[in-house]
């Protein structure tokens, strides 16, 4: 099985539990550099797949709290080299698949032969980088496919139709459906339009369908979880590592509710 | 994405000469594309489209020429700068977007933006702004045509900038300090995008230079390229014949790439762009990126950066604010790349200077981004003794009494 079937597989097998999987996201070295192996697996041991942020000075598509714990994150040193390192120092590795979220930049410095090739050492399964849009995919794709490695494309509500089906086609692990127009972090409501588009997308998609952005609570799980193969929770988690509470325990009220 | 999709220099330049640039997928080259979040690709298409439909158009065309001579103050003046050349030693003259309406070159990008706006049928305008001239010049256009229009601002800026803050409030606008990242120009583009990407069917993001994701680069030039039409043909008119240079400062790069468009396909007119030397070479001292920048992405373009070895972008200095940024349009990166334009940097003291130079030969106090390229011009002028130059006067200083009695006027009583 490929680094990417192995998302896609993490994901079916909590669907074949009855639940929508979830992918758990911290940045990387934050709230602590030394703690992040620990943060690392106390996430991973509540989630299904991982999303790891690699720290970017300009995080367009982010909003208050992501943009506070990357400038940390940076303020204590952590970069693409760093996280990379301690990925690969990681024993035992968690099972759960680790994926890399990142903007373009510090990719394209690191070089994406370089990348592929390091991240693949790391055990990494694939990346999401929210401002390469699929138009200008080719900056990496060739690169991660040549290892297997994933390149998680992202919809949103306002993708055109015919858009949409390329997308879905070209995704890789999953398709990370944006809930919103809007930076992350901000609490959604689950209008019956945004069920509407994510049943779209799930219908085109081969991969399985995540929705993220904005996504807090039991109760906005319990409103997607037919309508999607897992959900993507980031700020709202970021915040518990903030407040220095257990995410496992967090993320398992979130399931139970 | 790498530089060997350039063959030969001299044959991309004939490409944008002749037109063709950018191409069909945003491109001066390698440079340029469209690198957002997919949730403002139909915002971009949308716009792409309104520029395919409206920007050539009779009617576009009527409008916003009749805007440009009635309301902004068209054609500018080309000032022959006597007592400049005579010290200086070469013939110096000024195209003197001070004059234009709002004090700068800026107006001809925000007036041109929100005619299209209107006709796309936006709602609202957000816009960035460093030094404050083109968030005044948004303002002005969006009274002028009833939008309701939201500035992103750093918080630095708004200090070193307080008039311009004023002036965008009796204007109409909102002004939103930004306080995150480096708290300039660069965080105000950030959070521009971010209350873009909120609404993005809905706002028009009116930006301000030659950057960004395409189409802004190319609609920018466009807009701005009257400034280096006016200014070959009055040249053409008073002296007879094409300038030996033309000189303008270069931030992101929006009047220098308005003054150099008409310039690029006459082989024989030496171009130059001053960036903002600083204080310094080092990294996070100065603002000149196409001098000290690698390839990267910033703000939705690949173009040349300042950044470290890990891809972060790193903050700049500079004693403009419309100068402090780290990238450059991805036309400029193209245009240094192929060797057409020469780019070198003018540091603090060197553009504090020349305001003081310009202030007592003729009677103008500049922007002190355009005092940039009014240095650039002192070093010219002395090794080209008797040549004849253009350069971009691309705004007036008022904007800068702040900074200008932090520095040149302090201790004067």
């Amino acid at each position: 099985m490929s680094a990417h079937e192995h998302i896609s597989a993490a994901i079916r097998a909590a669907n074949t539990r009855g639940e929508p999987a979830l992918i758990a996201y911290l940045t990387a070295g934050f709230p602590s550099r030394e703690r992040f192996q620990e943060h690392l697996r106390q996430v991973a041991s509540g989630a299904d797949v991982v999303e790891i942020g690699v720290p970017f000075s300009d995080p367009m598509a982010d909003g208050v709290t992501i943009q506070r714990s990357s400038r940390q994150a940076l303020a204590q040193g952590v970069s693409l080299g760093w996280i990379l390192s301690e990925l690969e120092a990681l024993a035992p590795r968690p099972e759960t698949p680790l994926l890399l979220m990142s903007y373009l930049n510090p990719l394209l410095a690191f070089g994406p032969e370089r990348l592929a090739q390091c991240a693949e050492r790391a055990g990494v399964a694939g990346f999401i980088v929210p401002d390469l849009p699929f138009d200008e995919g080719e900056a990496l794709r060739p690169a991660l496919s040549s290892r297997g490695l994933a390149l998680v494309q992202m919809v949103t509500p306002v993708t055109r139709p015919e858009r949409l089906g390329q997308i879905c086609a070209a995704s890789q692990g999953f398709v990370y459906a944006v809930t919103m127009t809007g930076t992350t972090g901000k609490n959604v409501a689950v209008p019956p339009e945004v069920t509407g588009y994510l049943d779209s997308v799930r219908a085109l998609s081969p991969v399985p369908v995540c929705a993220g952005f904005g996504i807090r609570g039991h109760e906005q799980l319990e409103r997607l979880r037919d309508h999607v193969d897992g959900v993507v929770i980031g700020s709202a988690l970021v915040e518990v590592l903030e407040r220095g509470e257990d995410p496992a325990k967090w993320l398992h009220a979130l399931r139970q509710g | 994405m790498t530089l060997s999709s350039i063959t030969e220099p001299t044959d991309a330049l004939a490409d944008l000469v002749a037109g063709r640039l950018p191409d069909a997928r945003g491109r001066f080259g390698p440079f340029g594309g469209r690198y957002v979040p997919e949730t403002l690709i139909p915002a971009l298409e949308r716009l792409e489209d309104g520029v395919r439909q409206h920007l050539r158009s009779p009617s576009f065309q009527q409008e916003l020429a009749a805007e440009l001579k009635s309301w902004v103050g068209r054609p500018t003046a080309l000032t022959f700068a006597g007592r400049l050349s005579e010290r200086w030693g070469a013939r110096i003259w000024l195209k003197r977007e001070d004059l234009a309406h709002t004090g700068a070159h800026k107006i001809n990008n925000a007036i041109g933006q929100a005619l299209l706006a209107k006709r796309l049928g936006a709602g609202r305008i957000v816009a960035e702004t460093g030094a404050g001239q083109h968030g005044v010049a948004s303002a002005a256009a969006c009274a002028r045509l009833g939008l309701p229009c939201t500035v992103y601002m750093g918080s630095i800026d708004m200090r070193r900038q307080a008039p311009n803050v004023d002036r965008m409030r009796l204007l109409g606008a909102t002004v939103v300090a930004v306080s995150t990242g480096d708290a300039t120009l660069r965080a105000a583009i950030d959070e521009a995008l971010r209350d873009w990407v909120a609404d993005p069917l809905g706002t028009y993001y009116l930006l301000g230079s030659a950057v960004g994701p395409h189409p802004y680069p190319y609609l920018v030039r466009e807009l701005q390229a009257v400034i280096g039409r006016e200014a070959r043909a009055q040249f053409l008119e008073k002296a007879g014949a094409l300038p030996d240079a033309v000189i303008a400062c270069v931030g992101g790069g929006s009047n220098s790439i308005g003054m150099f468009h008409a310039f690029v396909p006459e082989r024989e007119v030496e171009i130059i762009g001053v960036e903002a030397g600083g204080r310094g070479e080092a990294l996070g001292d100065n603002a000149a990126t196409v001098s000290y920048g690698r390839p990267g992405v910033l703000h939705g373009t690949y173009s040349l950066l300042l950044q470290d070895a890990d891809g972060q972008v790193q903050e700049t200095h500079s004693v403009s604010a419309g100068l402090d940024y780290s990238g450059v349009g991805p036309e400029h990166a193209f245009l240094a790349h192929v060797g057409r334009v020469r780019y070198e940097s003018a540091g603090d003291e060197e553009a504090l200077a020349a305001v003081r130079a310009l202030c007592e030969a003729e009677g103008i106090l500049p922007a002190l981004e355009s005092a940039h390229a009014i240095a650039g011009a002192k070093r010219w002028a002395a090794s080209h003794p008797g040549g004849t130059i253009i350069v971009c006067l691309s705004g007036r200083g008022d904007k800068d009494m702040p900074t200008l009695q932090q520095t040149l006027l302090k201790g004067e009583k």
